[in-house]
């Protein structure tokens, strides 16, 4: 079989007296290939085969253009409110003790765990002029639900859970010596935090934040609910792409979807990058 | 007076003693409630309100909207597609945790990559690549056709999508752990006699049953809950191939939103029962695995 | 700047790590808090930094109550045992540190700063260095930068927390001997935590011998060796054999045998004998002399180190005897030349050889 015969001249590093290599990793490459690989070749293959100038007439059309500035635009600033808000809610997690601390732990995670369209219909119940949050911010004459503001909510929601599980473990790891250090040498309080500790957190923080803005980019079931959807002006990226599969534009979808990819893996590339980074400078985390 | 000198040492110790190592009081108190309205303005509060206009119109209709034939006809296809999905992913992570952890090859780096894959792929492209892999116009789209092939709109489709966002879980729980727990429990196992398949099953699997479960746990809560990656293979036909997620758009969209909510109670509540056996799961065997990397 | 520690008790959730500890620190004298783990050590250090407060007492550096400051006021240097240095700055920024923190009154100029950064690392022998991450350091150059960090702060007292504890044996050498010297130089009042009796030995002006929470003994290395005040003392440092004895009328018997030492004045009653490996005569079968059964014998550098086995508790003891003595038959008669007897009650003690003419017996409380 075509497979084994592969598998042979992929040889191990290290032999080894432990069965089940080829079987584990045939079916593991060929689960990949089938799942992953082939569809997102066929992605490829369709886009390439759309040939340059194509191409780029729909990659620059205004609204493709429009709907990638508010997919990015509106998931850096959720990614950078959670990035700030994140921490603090790492700190008070990791470092303080009150009664139902352990709930609110637990809590963090939910946008994990909610179902993106529960989460997408309750937001927007919430923030809707007659809703509970929405009804209280309408006379002040803001307006969240059904605009590009809803987006950034919707997105803020989604994006939590990376900041504060990525910078959770860096920062329950600090040593309390370092901070000791500081404050025999002369620091205060907020010197220790700004000069010693943040520093010490930047790479988790840059990580969670890419992370979270990987996210949001491709978010759509808790977007396109509040959204309001309205082409130019509050339409994101993926419902785009949706939009133009129903009616049948498959150019115009597999475009915008291979121009997401490729900033998707530049972000992927990025994160990587960082933590390399971060490990040669400070020497490995622990 | 030296009994003077302790007193006053004592209380001004107190005060002071936060200094070293923490914040004083009043910074310490801001930050908790800063953090706290945060977590209940954005993830508390959305989750009340599911329960609150589920029960708008009081118990009878929520349960009314439960049981209504495409309502349960959604129930029915969301366990279906986690039923087969979930099983599949898991055997998958095995497999890969398995050549991942007990051998050396070259090329790990980017089987790991790829294995991250769809976390960084929007779910709408997720099911756009079936879509055109299998759909009008592409190779296999007409061969599938005359064949009498429906994967498309139908719940193959949807059962593919589901496992192109769900796989990584599993795999992604096991890799470290197996990695970290090396081969020599195998090895051992080996040495006195055990096939391959006797080790697996009775030396790594009771090693990995807690990560198991845990990558599963997460598995299910996914594939039960995918939305856009379902939507834009499933063609929205109501009672055939809509699953949970999908039935609650429609509903919302008709304005039914008493039933919209029922419906995503439901996800709701098994989102709290995903939290709470993780948990528990955490409390179990540790953090460490659980924090990193989502 | 001396430092005087008056009736500090530190109390831990009820815990108590130490229990009224009076101490006075000359100034310019480099004192170890020597003992073992538990011996409340580490946390007297940590008081006299002010990064733990006493739960009664109070700390003086010169005339001032130290107590009322807070740890950054007090301008002490620390150096903690795992370094504590800052990851992410260079090693000029770590030493540099505590200087570009203080407010624009008090802080030197750049220049200033690096100047002195500069001859620190002169003095710690780490010039050249200044641009490395401390994960490019070995642990014995990464505790030299955590010096001199801890000395570019000017501090009124040097305090080392088992400064070299996680290095491994060869740099621990070169670095005490090192830190001797360092501190010669500079002549800042030093005070150091160790569980290495040998380190405290080598190294300090006076070694505080503490155990569970008190202060057994202050004194010099000579006086702490030669004049143990209490049986945990005379234990710890250095070795030391110790034998239940019985004391009737002024003699010392075990077994109700005599052994030929004379402790006169001595009430009767159970007591211990303590004495070193070395400090012991091996005598013929004439006149009373305790008897010891050979267990085994093995090479001790320039001696032969014998283990036997003394009176009807067969108590184990060591004890060296030159190489050119023969030793006959499978018992031994010894006498301790230099020994001390801590009577059980807890209160009285007799030594012998400590100074002075032989049978002279020192009677002490303990």
């Amino acid at each position: 079989m075509a497979a084994t015969a592969t598998l042979d001249r992929w040889r191990l590093r290290k032999p080894s007296v432990i069965p089940g290599f080829g079987m584990a990793l045939g079916f593991t490459l060929s689960y990949l290939a089938a799942i992953v690989l082939i569809p997102l070749a066929g992605l490829a293959w369709r886009s390439a085969s759309l040939g340059w100038d194509e191409f780029w007439a729909i990659a620059t059309e205004r609204r493709t253009l429009n709907a990638l500035q508010i997919s990015f635009g509106a998931s850096l600033i959720a990614a950078t409110v959670n990035a700030i808000f994140g921490v603090v809610i790492a700190w008070v997690l990791t470092r303080y003790r009150f009664p139902g601390r352990r709930v609110l732990d637990a809590i963090v995670d939910l946008p994990f765990a909610l179902p993106t369209a529960v989460a997408g219909i309750a937001l927007t119940s919430l923030y809707a002029p007659n809703g509970w949050l929405g009804g209280l911010l309408a006379p002040l004459g803001i307006k969240v639900a059904f605009t590009p503001l809803g987006i950034v909510v919707a997105l803020i929601f989604i994006g939590l859970p990376f900041v504060v599980r990525t910078v959770q473990p860096v920062m329950a790891e600090i040593d309390r010596e370092i901070e000791e250090a500081a404050a025999t040498l002369g620091a205060s309080r907020w010197t220790t935090i700004g000069r010693v500790i943040m520093p010490t957190l930047a790479p988790a923080i840059l990580t969670g934040f890419a992370l979270a803005f990987a996210r949001a980019v491709g978010e759509y079931g808790s977007v396109i609910f509040i959204a309001g959807n309205i082409p130019y002006v509050s339409e994101i990226a993926p419902l785009l792409i949706v939009i133009r599969l129903e009616e049948f534009d498959y150019a115009g979808a597999t475009a915008l979807a291979a121009i997401m990819l490729v900033i998707s893996f530049a972000m992927l590339l990025l994160i990587n990058l960082i933590q390399v980074w971060s490990r040669r400078r400070f020497g490995h985390a622990s | 007076m030296q009994a003077d000198a302790a007193i006053v040492t004592s209380q001004a110790m107190r005060g002071l003693a936060a200094n070293a190592t923490t914040e004083g009081r009043a910074s310490r108190l801001a930050l908790t409630v800063v953090a706290i309205a945060f977590l209940v303005l954005f993830l508390v509060l959305p989750l009340i309100v599911v329960l609150i206009e589920a029960l708008r119109q009081g118990f009878g209709a929520y349960v009314a909207a439960l049981v209504e034939p495409d309502a349960l006809a959604a129930i029915r296809l969301t366990l279906i597609v986690a039923a087969v999905a979930v099983p599949l992913n898991i055997v998958f992570g095995i497999a890969a945790a398995w050549a991942i952890a007990k051998f050396e090859f070259p090329g790990k780096a980017v089987l790991t990559t790829l294995i991250d894959l769809p976390f960084s792929v929007s779910p709408v492209i997720a099911g756009l690549v079936y879509v055109l892999l299998f759909g009008a116009g592409s190779v296999l789209g007409p061969w599938l056709e005359s064949h009498g092939i429906t994967i498309l709109f139908a719940v193959p489709g949807i059962v593919l999508a589901t496992i192109f966002v769900t796989f990584p879980f599993v795999a992604r729980e096991l890799i470290p752990l197996m990695q970290e727990q090396g081969t020599a429990d195998e090895e051992a196992a080996l040495s006195l006699g055990a096939s391959g398949w006797q080790a697996f099953r009775y030396v790594t699997l009771p090693n990995i049953k807690w990560g198991l479960l845990y990558g599963v746990l997460l598995c299910n809560a996914r594939a039960m809950g995918e939305f856009g990656a379902v939507s834009v293979v499933s063609g929205h036909i109501r009672g055939v191939t809509n699953t949970m997620p999908l039935h609650v758009e429609i509903l919302y969209n008709e304005y039914n939103f008493v039933a919209a909510f029922a419906v995503a109670s439901l996800l709701a509540l098994l989102a709290l029962l995903t939290l709470a056996l993780k948990t528990l799961l955490e409390l179990r065997f540790g953090r460490r695995l659980a924090a990193t990397r989502h | 700047m001396d430092v005087r520690i008056v009736g500090v008790r530190k109390e831990f959730d009820r815990f108590p790590a130490l229990h009224d500890v009076s101490l006075d620190i000359r100034s310019g004298e480099l004192i170890a808090l020597l003992g073992p783990s538990g011996s409340g050590k580490t946390t007297l250090l940590r008081l006299i930094a002010g990064l733990e407060f006493p739960t009664a007492g109070a700390v003086f550096f010169g005339e001032q109550d130290a107590s009322a400051k807070s740890v950054r006021e007090r301008n002490v240097g620390f150096v903690f045992q795992h370094y504590a240095l800052f990851r992410h700055m260079t090693v000029f920024d770590n030493i540099a540190f505590g200087l570009r923190i203080r407010p624009r009154g008090r802080r030197p100029s750049r220049q200033a700063i690096r100047d002195r950064v500069l001859k620190l690392l002169e003095l710690v022998q780490l010039s050249g260095l200044e641009n490395r991450f401390p994960a490019q350091l070995s642990g014995g150059q990464r505790q030299r930068v955590a010096l001199a960090r801890a000395l570019a702060i000017e501090p009124r007292i040097l305090l080392l927390d088992e400064p070299f504890g996680a290095l491994d044996a060869k740099v621990r050498k070169e670095l005490r001997r090192w830190l001797r010297e360092i501190h010669d130089k500079t002549g800042h009042t030093t005070v150091f935590v160790t569980h290495d009796q040998e380190e405290a030995l080598e190294l300090a002006d006076r070694i505080v011998v503490m155990s569970q929470g008190r202060i057994e003994q202050v004194g010099t290395p000579e006086e702490v060796y030669d004049a143990p005040n209490s049986p945990f003392v005379f234990g710890f440092i250095g070795e030391s054999n110790a034998i239940p004895v019985s004391v009737r009328n002024g003699h010392l018997q075990i077994a109700g045998r005599p052994i030929g030492i004379r402790a006169a004045g001595a009430p009767d009653g159970e007591a211990t004998l303590f004495f070193r490996p070395h400090d012991v005569e091996v005598v013929g079968e004439t006149g009373p002399a305790i008897a010891g059964v050979i267990i085994a014998t093995r090479r001790h550098e320039g001696s032969r180190r014998v283990e036997a086995e003394v009176g009807a508790g067969r108590h184990r003891i060591e004890i060296d005897v030159p190489l050119d003595r023969r030793l006959d038959g499978g018992t031994l008669w010894l006498r301790p030349r230099r020994w001390k007897v801590f009577a059980d009650d807890g209160r009285t003690a007799w030594s012998h050889g400590a100074m002075g003419t032989p049978f002279e017996a020192v009677a002490q409380a303990y």
